[in-house]
């Protein structure tokens, strides 16, 4: 009975996305088309790779708030300095991934509650954002927009980008020894440390690995908007926790999920918009839609999960 | 010296507040000093407000935060102006509106956290989505002006002391009071420092809980009103940076973000700090990014003065 239930658990991700696919196909059969995907799935890519980087954070036992005003950030030097000094771009990013695994270095080494330091550095970036490019405007690099534009034969560049992201995140985080350490310091950090781990090190690569991958969808948002502006990440931030958490990722135990984090963001950018505009709902509601989605599949999940001591 | 500083971080937020304080009114050689006195009373009282709601979940203990409290003031602004119509008589009916939204907000954020067993940054998190839905829907082109008496009220001054802020300071010793001296108070804390404990000690920790978010949820609501009033109508964004701001001063104030512990005048120190620190870098003529940019520091460097929750067991 209880394998059974975790089973449909694991399977509660992809369920999801099938359900809300299944609807839109009803409402609209022609939407289903190599087009449609493109077209629905515009803006999937940096909501998905955003929420693997919340993932790595998770993993760990942290929450990052600082994802989206961090996109931001990247987004507008992308648009300014990736593009007009390439290199001297280029640096910035690399040294905002280096930021990024200093703010884990000090949430461990001081153990702050990540909350209130991702918090403060989420002013830090929004701030930087605004200093880089204080009107929206700046211009996408030429071959980041050709890139982000490209027709792959027979499936949309969004599916693929999202099935190669899960597959790399798959193999990175669950199949490689280095993996298991780095969701085991969400586990049982103490376990993970008598082993000889440095933790200092796990964070810091778990953190290191969300400024990358921050980065990554900085580029691909910019590449599909042409242009920047300091607040263009702004709901990254909170879209990503509910990835994570959609796509079967749990606050504590390092259990995340890298497939359903992909899914969990595909999800939320099929309901949230196209879903609600082929049921004719006002786009007033799309955030209240991104609630009551969450709500529903954690409805289902405890409906599912064994029940445990509280 | 220093020892007693580290032991008691939210001290630190009155020196600052002092400082920052200290040296607008020393690039603007004296003048005006009182009114940016006042102007940093008046504004604190509403990062004030949020703050002492904020303060009261988190110290329910690790996890506990309440994501949904800007999409709370947003709401309630509304519909206290709604309620109030422009109409004196409205005020009471009004303010009651107001903190009924909030409670009923801080109601239903309890209600998912406890039916679906889900972490409450989680719940607030879905619950802000829907509310700030139904705020846009509901509030967009709300354009009603509060009651002639009501804005009067909210920006009322007695011998350059906002009147908002002496209520504020008498709510906040209440609260203290609260906190400190009743059962209510002393269980907050007690489950905060160890909920099983607690609940082995008798304490009803639910009970306890769902009451602790709807207070939550009626200051934001309260606060959303005055909001509302002392900026003469409701916005949508009326309470966006009230979410960052209120986590913001109830940590650097000094309260534990593991939870159990308290700490109100550190909210007024914290507040204050803010809203001074911001009024200096704009008489400096720091632009908006540079402003956050530095806020942004001064969090993360004061936490890490603190320093943190006590290694786990």
């Amino acid at each position: 009975m209880t394998v059974s239930a975790r089973h449909l658990r694991g399977f509660l991700p992809a369920l999801s996305l099938a359900l809300v696919l299944a609807a839109i196909a009803w409402l609209n059969p022609r939407a289903i088309s190599y087009f449609g995907f493109n077209l629905m799935l515009s803006l999937a890519l940096p909501i998905a790779l955003a929420t693997v980087a919340q993932m790595f954070v998770i993993a760990g036992g942290e929450l990052d708030l600082s994802i989206g005003s961090f996109i931001s950030f990247c987004g507008c030097v992308v648009a300014t300095w990736l593009d007009q000094a390439p290199l001297t771009g280029v640096a910035i990013l690399l040294a905002g991934i280096l930021v990024y695994a200093g703010v884990g270095a000090l949430i461990h080494l001081r153990n702050l509650p990540s909350i209130v330091v991702t918090l403060g550095m989420s002013f830090v970036w929004q701030g930087l954002a605004i200093l880089v490019l204080p009107q929206p405007g700046g211009t996408a690099p030429d071959w980041l927009q050709s890139l982000m534009s490209l027709k792959p034969p027979f499936v949309p560049l969004p599916v693929v980008g999202a099935v190669l992201l899960a597959l790399v995140c798959h193999l990175l985080l669950m199949r490689t020894g280095y993996g298991a350490v780095l969701r085991g310091s969400g586990g049982n950090a103490t376990a993970v440390a008598r082993a000889g781990w440095s933790l200092l090190k796990v964070k810091m690569t778990l953190f290191a690995l969300a400024g990358l991958f921050g980065v990554l969808s900085s580029l691909a948002l910019i590449g599909i908007t042409t242009s920047a502006d300091p607040n263009i990440g702004s709901n990254y931030s909170l879209l990503s926790i509910a990835g994570v958490i959609l796509g079967g990722g749990e606050f504590v135990g390092g259990i995340v999920s890298p497939a359903g984090a992909v899914i969990g963001a595909l999800t939320l950018t099929l309901a949230a918009s196209p879903l609600l505009t082929f049921m004719h709902i006002p786009p007033d509601w799309q955030i209240g839609a991104n609630g009551a989605l969450l709500i529903l599949v954690l409805a289902a999940r405890a409906r599912f999960s064994r029940p445990e001591a509280a | 010296m220093i020892e007693a500083l580290r032991a008691r971080p939210w001290t630190w937020s009155f020196v600052g507040a002092a400082g920052a304080f200290a040296a607008t009114v020393a690039v603007l050689h004296g003048h005006g000093a009182a009114g940016i006195a006042t102007a940093a009373l008046a504004l604190a009282v509403f990062m004030i407000l949020a703050g002492v709601g904020q303060m009261f979940v988190i110290t329910l203990g690790p996890g506990n935060i309440d994501l949904s409290l800007a999409a709370n003031i947003g709401l309630a602004g509304a519909v206290s102006m709604t309620v109030m119509n422009g109409n004196d008589a409205g005020i009471g009916p009004g303010l009651a509106a107001a903190v009924g939204c909030g409670i009923v907000i801080g109601a239903a954020n309890y209600l998912l956290i406890w039916l679906l067993r889900i972490p409450p940054i989680i719940a607030t998190l879905s619950s802000s989505f829907i509310i700030q839905s139904v705020d846009i829907a509901y509030g967009r082109g709300l354009q009603i002006k509060p009651p002639t008496a009501f804005a009067d009220f909210t920006s009322l001054q007695m011998a350059g002391v906002p009147l908002l802020a002496i209520l504020t300071v008498l709510f906040t010793a209440g609260a203290a009071i609260l906190l400190r001296r009743t059962i209510y108070g002393r269980s907050v804390l007690a489950t905060g420092q160890n909920a099983r404990a607690a609940r082995f000690a008798g304490v009803a920790v639910g009970r306890i809980r769902a009451i602790t978010y709807m207070v939550c949820g009626a200051l934001g609501g309260l606060d959303g009103a005055f909001l509302a009033g002392y900026f003469r109508g409701a916005n949508v964004d009326i309470g966006n940076e009230y979410l960052l701001a209120s986590i913001a001063v109830v940590v650097v104030g000094g309260t534990s973000v593991a939870g159990g512990e308290a700490n109100l005048p550190g909210i007024w120190g914290a507040s204050l700090f803010m809203v001074l620190l911001l009024t200096m870098l704009n008489t400096f003529g720091a632009g908006a990014g540079m402003r956050l940019l530095l806020t942004g520091l001064i969090i993360v460097a004061v936490i890490a003065l603190a320093g943190g929750r006590k290694p786990a067991r």
